[in-house]
């Protein structure tokens, strides 16, 4: 048995794409995979490290947890669509900024997740709290930088964001 | 790891869903996915048939129905921790829906899905264990309502035969001024709690306790209610020496025993916790009565 193939849709970062895929292929997987968006990573595959995670109609969720085939239909936000499109790929996203001023990375494996679920929490919350960026950074394992500079980071952001809100 | 291959199915209503679990066997419901998914990729199951349950929408949604509360197992954990009507008449839900997981996991994760999944750790089967729950089954055969405590038959076993699919989880709640905590201790936030506390209190004007339920979950294979410690404190005050004495309690309790979390500990974490729920609760109860 091989579960079969589906046919799907899907809107990644604004482009359409239809795709057969198998049902048991992991929506991390499609990503790299099959669409060849390798910034989206997959450290522990089970839930736990948070580094896969995606938007999933405006919503974080591990793309390590999700079948491809669920997201028939759905919009999928990754970390290649943050920054705006300069033509020189020299533009980055004020999240990016923030965690390139901050030094929030060190060798990167885990900062598209985290990038992609404090992308939901500015989107939610124009002044947020330390408390509520740590308790968003709590679903995301970082080994190498700590935490202090990702906060940092994100407190950064939030505030150029608001100011060019204004 | 990856998950095994298996039959996918997406049905869009219930009925379609209960005609497929009614007709395959080794059939495996997918709710949130939070926790079956990391045991596919982990192959600690390997499914024939998995039945997505995500495209239902009668399955989710909060609603009132004569004084309580019908919460549809699909709900996600995320519309009720930002459900108004949910901090108002289940506050003790409330709470505890914040120590689920992590903000991207309860964009996901269902109160269904972790009812029946039934992990000893988890917070929704002990608010539903606290708040004695009504939950509604349903097959082709029918509907058939269970309690609370006859689902829970034992370490994530649950009442529902194979071919059934729990569709809503009834709450009463409690009467408005009652007080209420739900505490945890677990290594990190967001981890698997090594015990929770669930307490419902309602203390009437000279602070006697007329009501009260005290659950433990993390402790024994399903979440457990201190139905003994609950009648010794009704009718009385809540002194330091009546909680001591429900407190001591815990160290008689059966309670899991693991290499990592001994049964003694979990005993001692569960009679240092009981003490800190009921003052939290105590003290709810007295500031919703003081406004009114």
């Amino acid at each position: 048995m091989n579960g079969g193939e589906k046919m799907i849709s899907v809107t990644v970062n604004g482009q359409a794409f239809t795709r057969p895929v198998s049902s048991r292929r992991l929506l991390a997987d499609f990503l790299r995979h099959d669409l060849a968006l390798t910034g989206t990573h997959l450290g522990c595959e089970h839930g736990v490290c948070g580094a896969c995670t995606v938007l999933v109609d405006g919503v974080s969720a591990r793309s390590c947890l999700m079948l491809a085939v669920q997201t028939n239909g759905c919009r999928i936000d990754t970390v290649e669509g943050l920054a705006p499109d300069s033509g020189d790929g020299e533009a980055m996203h004020p999240l990016q900024e923030a965690f390139w001023s901050r030094h929030g990375l060190q060798c990167g494996f885990c900062t598209p997740g985290i990038l992609m679920s404090l992308v939901e929490l500015l989107r939610d919350v124009e002044a947020p709290t330390e408390e509520q960026v740590r308790l968003v950074l709590s679903g995301h394992l970082c080994r190498c930088t700590g935490y202090q500079n990702i906060v940092a980071a994100a407190l950064e952001a939030a505030r150029s964001m608001s100011k060019q809100a204004r | 790891m990856k998950p095994p291959p298996f039959h996918y199915h997406a049905p869009h209503t219930l009925q379609d869903a209960l005609a497929i679990v009614g007709e395959h066997d080794n059939t495996r419901l997918l709710a949130g996915g939070q926790s079956l998914m990391p045991m596919l990729n982990m192959r600690l199951l390997s499914p024939d048939h998995l039945v997505d349950i995500n495209r239902i929408p009668e399955l989710a949604g909060i609603r009132e129905d004569r004084g309580g509360i019908v919460i549809g197992a699909m709900t996600r954990q995320r519309d009720i921790e930002f459900s108004p009507l949910i901090r108002e008449r289940l506050p003790l839900l409330a709470e505890a829906i914040t120590l689920v997981g992590h903000r991207q996991t309860r964009n996901r994760g269902t109160i269904g899905g972790s009812i029946c999944h039934l992990d000893p750790s988890a917070e929704q089967p002990a608010v539903a264990m606290a708040m004695d729950a009504t939950l509604t089954v349903a097959s082709q055969r029918g509907v058939r309502e269970i309690a609370m405590r006859d689902f829970a038959l034992g370490l994530m076993t649950t009442a529902l035969d194979d071919n059934e699919i729990l569709t809503s989880i009834r709450i009463e709640p409690w009467r408005s001024g009652h007080g209420w905590a739900f505490i945890e201790y677990a290594r990190r936030h967001g981890d698997f709690a090594i015990v929770s506390v669930a307490v419902l209190l309602e203390l009437d004007a000279a602070s006697k306790v007329v009501r009260v339920a005290l659950t433990l979950g993390g402790v024994c294979p399903v979440p457990l209610r201190l139905r003994e410690a609950e009648k010794q404190l009704l009718g009385s005050a809540l002194t330091s020496a009546n909680v001591a004495k429900v407190a001591e309690q815990c160290a008689g309790i059966d309670a899991l025993d693991d290499p990592q979390v001994p049964r003694w500990y979990r005993r001692r974490v569960a009679a240092t916790l009981l003490p800190r729920a009921i003052a939290i609760a105590a003290e709810r109860a007295r500031a919703r009565d003081g406004d009114s």
